[in-house]
């Protein structure tokens, strides 16, 4: 049988960071068979108890997910004057939750569909979670124009039904392109994360021990046995999904910003915000799977299949986008000076030192000055500062929304209209919570699916190529050519 | 070359032998990829046509090695899509400009919105939403006529009575010879599996 390229004399490989020309990066370490990788993924599911580390997160997440609902709950039977709302301000943290959330969701659909258009083989090992990752990202998000609209059990008004009313959401507004944009969104990512995951849970079906495991995974992997004939029509399938996802994710952010740029306000009113805002969002969005990742490897032993190489990868992809979005925050500074409009030019200065002062320069140098950071390998490589690193994106994003849409909001044309925000504990409350109901899906996540795509990770390692490695003992097949035998097929 | 078993691997010793059983197909395990592949290029040489075979993950160039025609799965997406944005326009245009009655479960009008003086059928307003249905209907057929091209969901299949098979989706890799093909004779059929030299063949029953 065929080997991986590397050196097993050399004992258990770790950092797989090395460029050696001439020779493709193992993507999959100290593996050779496939049914290593079938055992390393599948046993997180099939262990009878799960790490204590996940139970603590599940208890801490669910105790937040409860906040959530209490704060929900509260709002909902008082109104939004529990939020620290007023006019002018009439957006505050829900919406900056929000975008956050849309944006942390971005990342997911990139690794899925962007990057397997350009047949970038290492996203195999981290696409199933970070797409798990967008769609829980998306469900946080939704929840919050859900419950910002005041009286919640009209929210059903942002969808065209005919009703006896004759009443018919307007078609021109931002804001309803936004209720299409993330509603499809969040069904196309649900689509090809469950399509993405067909196999895999077959993979689960043929393992399981127990009843309810074989009924419940019998059940979503829908009798998939692996035919050639199916793959075909679903490797082409997978494609388009990706294709279709592609231009979808970018117009997702460009449409939310839309809800800002579309409108007069100064420091909203800029052409430069839909691509500011999917760069920022691709930016935040790789930061949380660096976060999530890292210990999710660490805990449930995947450190072979989500390689120190894929978190270099990711801490580039962040060194880029953060690249872009400094790139925009001078931008922004720069076209309102040059524009000549007082209000256009005030609203940045006041941004910087104005009122809010502390909240432009959290963002600012979480933002612009962290990811800089990754230029050096070191730190690229270095599991606790890059997790340190990342959780500083995440916080600069976070006060990169509240800045946008606060302080333009705050400080507007007319001076006698001018007001400051203040959060009130239910905002804090919402926010902290909503943070409990991704960890508690993604715990489950974790806990009960495959969280590595294990067929495409098969697919990609050099044992799979009928012509390399994996040509086998009788590797002789009608083509003529010469191969290989010798089991290092590179 | 492993040991070469003919006996189905579902009939428990307690059962009787008396039931008549009727055969769904001979299985032949491999243990490569390129093994596989040589052998699915035999069985496509050999004029099977009710054959196939079962990876762990799609192997590349195994399409073109059993001879499978490229599936129209894209013409009818594009399609789909096509049918959502003529839907995103006519929705739109109807609620926000036209002015007729019809009925959509209920008798409703539509109703031309006087929005800062723009013109009532404002095309470029409409586009971000007849571009999300564009895709939402893409999506939604591909996902739906894929699996219904492939016959899923199928909660049940002869092939899950072989305990050999379930490393079909981990390591294995497999081809079935299908009794209902009409080259299919059990004893010449299993001769012809051997001189493929795989690690083992079963009878599936149906």
């Amino acid at each position: 049988m065929s080997t991986l390229s590397q050196d097993h004399s050399l004992g258990r490989m770790s950092d797989n960071t090395i460029d050696r020309p001439g020779e493709r990066a193992p993507l999959v370490l100290n593996m050779d068979k496939f049914s290593e990788v079938t055992a390393t993924v599948c046993r997180v599911n099939e262990a009878d108890k799960a790490p204590f580390a996940w139970y603590v997160a599940f208890a801490a997440a669910l105790g937040l997910l409860s906040v959530l609902g209490a704060c929900i709950g509260y709002l909902i039977l008082t109104g939004v004057g529990v939020w620290g709302l007023n006019n002018p301000v009439m957006w505050a943290y829900d919406i900056t939750n929000f975008v956050f959330w849309v944006g942390i969701g971005h990342a997911g659909t990139l690794i899925s569909a962007i990057l397997f258009l350009f047949r970038q083989k290492w996203r195999t090992g981290i696409n199933r979670f970070a797409e798990a990752m967008t769609i829980f990202a998306v469900i946080c998000a939704g929840t919050f124009p859900g419950i910002h609209v005041g009286r919640v059990w009209f929210a059903y008004w942002l969808f065209p039904i005919p009703n006896q009313m004759e009443m018919w959401p307007q078609f021109r507004s931002p804001l309803l392109w936004d209720v299409f944009a993330v509603s499809t969104y969040f069904t196309v990512s649900l689509l090809f994360w469950y399509t993405g995951m067909v196999p895999d849970l077959a993979t689960l079906r043929d393992r399981a021990k127990g009843k309810i495991q074989q009924m419940g995974y019998g059940l979503f992997s829908l009798g998939w046995r692996g035919s050639n004939r199916h793959w075909h029509r679903y490797e082409r399938a997978y494609l388009i999904l990706a294709a279709l996802s592609t231009p979808l994710v970018l117009s997702v952010h460009s449409v939310v910003s839309f809800d800002f740029a579309t409108s007069q306000l100064p420091g909203w009113h800029t052409t430069i915000f839909p691509p500011y805002f999917v760069a920022g969002a691709i930016f935040s969005g790789f930061a949380m799977v660096v976060t999530l990742a890292v210990p999710a490897r660490e805990l449930f032993g995947l450190k072979d299949l989500i390689t120190l190489r894929h978190l270099d990868n990711m801490n580039k992809v962040i060194l880029v986008t953060g690249c872009m979005v400094g790139y925009a925050y001078s931008m922004e500074f720069f076209i309102a000076w040059y524009s000549g409009a007082m209000y256009e030019k005030f609203a940045f200065i006041n941004r910087a030192f104005g009122q809010y002062w502390w909240a432009y320069w959290i963002m600012v140098s979480c933002n612009v000055i962290t990811p800089q950071l990754f230029w050096f390998k070191k730190i690229r490589t270095s599991i606790p500062l890059m997790f340190v690193l990342s959780i500083f994106v995440n916080v600069g994003m976070w006060f990169e929304r509240f800045v946008i849409i606060v302080t333009s909001l705050a400080n507007d044309f007319l001076p006698s209209s001018w007001d400051m925000f203040t959060p009130t504990w239910v905002d804090i409350g919402t926010m902290v919570g909503a943070f409990g109901l991704f960890f508690t899906l993604f715990l489950l996540f974790c806990r009960y699916l495959p969280m590595i795509a294990m067929a495409e990770v098969k697919a990609v390692m050099p044992q799979a190529d009928p012509h390399g490695a994996g040509a086998g003992k009788h590797g002789h097949h009608g083509h003529g050519h010469a191969h290989s035998h010798d089991g290092h097929g590179h | 070359m492993a040991t070469i078993v003919t006996t189905p691997t579902e009939t428990g010793a307690g059962q009787p032998a008396a039931k008549p059983t009727r055969i769904y197909g001979l299985l032949a395990e491999f243990e490569t990829p390129g093994d596989l592949m040589a052998a699915a290029e035999k069985c496509r040489d050999a004029g099977y046509r009710w054959w196939d075979c079962h990876t762990p993950f799609p192997v590349h160039g195994l399409d073109g090695a059993m001879g499978i025609k490229r599936t129209i799965l894209p013409w009818l997406v594009f399609g789909a899509g096509a049918t959502g944005t003529l839907a995103a326009f006519l929705l739109q245009a109807y609620t926000n400009s036209w002015n007729f009655p019809m009925w959509a479960g209920v008798w409703v009008h539509g109703y031309p919105f006087l929005i800062s003086g723009k013109p009532a059928m404002s095309l470029p307003a409409f586009i971000p939403v007849m571009f999300e249905l564009t895709i939402l209907f893409s999506a939604l057929a591909t996902v739906k006529l894929m699996f219904l091209f492939n016959g899923l969901p199928l909660l049940y299949h002869p092939l899950f009575t072989s305990n050999r098979f379930r490393r079909a989706s981990n390591d294995r890799f497999f081809i079935v010879i299908e009794a209902r093909d009409p080259k299919f004779l059990p004893k010449r059929t299993e001769e012809f599996l051997k001189t493929l030299s795989p690690v083992s063949i079963e009878t599936v029953q149906d």
